[in-house]
């Protein structure tokens, strides 16, 4: 088995409203200088080691990854 | 008429839909479970509000693999009726048989309250018993409901009369206030507000039930029973 992680973050072009609350957050906490917040996930898989990453790449586009709104990057073969 | 109300796990507003279409305009209905194949003897798809699978990964995003979903998919390729409401039109654009995406609310609330539409093309199948610019009240129910699209995609809706619903005050940050859109060839809608929510007056408003006299008007021009 292999790790492969997944990095998910919304496209320049869209408002993250979720993002924005969290820098008000920060600003409210007294952190200055925060020039703003994206809030993006990780998708961690464990999967067979002959898996490539033109596989992976497939998942992201078919289900994991929204690709309207959302980029991702891939990491293969990160050890658990 | 008969209408498919499709099932998905964490579907609930299935009875709505299903009582709206069976008690209220006195339709055909039938409950269809996700895990089913086949839409053979229906002439129309509901998909019903709820939260699909939990809302997972994204809201839609795992619906759209149920084993019914590459029927309805055929289903709406034949040009047959197919409405999603709420979770509905979040599984139909993860589905890609609309175009866009529906994001979380511009100011991270789930919204629960009636609203004015705006009727932005009445001579689609779903809203063709309303006039053309009519303002009416239904109710929206959700927390992801943030349309949002492209530059050239929405070039592409307005340019085709695709976008058959307006907010007329923008609830949720919505581009251009759109609450409801068609595919380009006009017999899939999807839309944000319930409908089925508001067919009775003793509920709080009718004018959510036109949209479904619609779609039976189109049917009985359009739809051979055997």
């Amino acid at each position: 088995m292999k790790k492969v992680n997944v990095y998910v973050t919304l496209r320049e072009s869209v408002l993250d409203p979720q993002g924005v609350a969290v820098k008000g957050g920060l600003e409210h906490l007294g952190f200055a200088g925060v020039e703003s917040v994206r809030i993006g996930k990780v998708i961690e898989l464990q999967v067979a080691d002959d898996t490539t990453e033109n596989m992976v790449k497939e998942m992201c586009e078919k289900l994991l990854v929204n690709t309207v709104i959302e980029n991702y990057e891939i990491e293969m073969g990160v050890l658990a | 008429m008969k209408f498919a109300v499709i099932v998905f796990p964490g579907s609930n507003c299935d009875l709505d839909m299903y009582h709206a279409v069976k008690d209220v305009l006195g339709e055909e209905a039938e409950y269809v479970f996700h895990t089913e194949t086949s839409l053979e003897g229906f002439d129309g798809v509901l998909l019903p509000g709820g939260f699909s699978y939990g809302d997972y990964l994204r809201c839609g995003s795992i619906a759209q693999f149920s084993p019914i979903m590459a029927e309805v998919k055929r289903f709406a390729e034949e040009g047959r009726p197919v409405l999603g409401v709420c979770n509905g039109f979040q599984v139909l654009v993860e589905a890609g048989l609309l175009p866009g995406v529906l994001m979380r609310n511009r100011d991270l609330k789930f919204m629960c309250k009636t609203v004015d539409l705006v009727v932005e093309n009445n001579e689609t199948m779903f809203t063709s018993e309303y006039a053309a610019q009519e303002t009416i009240r239904v109710p929206i129910a959700h927390g992801e409901g943030n349309y949002y699209c492209d530059d050239a995609t929405l070039a592409a809706l307005k340019a085709n009369g695709q976008i058959a619903f307006t907010y007329k005050e923008n609830p949720n940050g919505s581009v251009e206030n759109i609450a409801g859109i068609t595919n380009e060839a006009g017999n899939v809608l999807g839309m944000m507000p319930h409908p089925e929510r508001a067919v009775e007056a003793l509920l709080g408003g009718e004018d959510g039930k036109r949209l479904f006299t619609s779609i039976v008007k189109w049917g009985a021009r359009h739809v051979t029973y055997n």
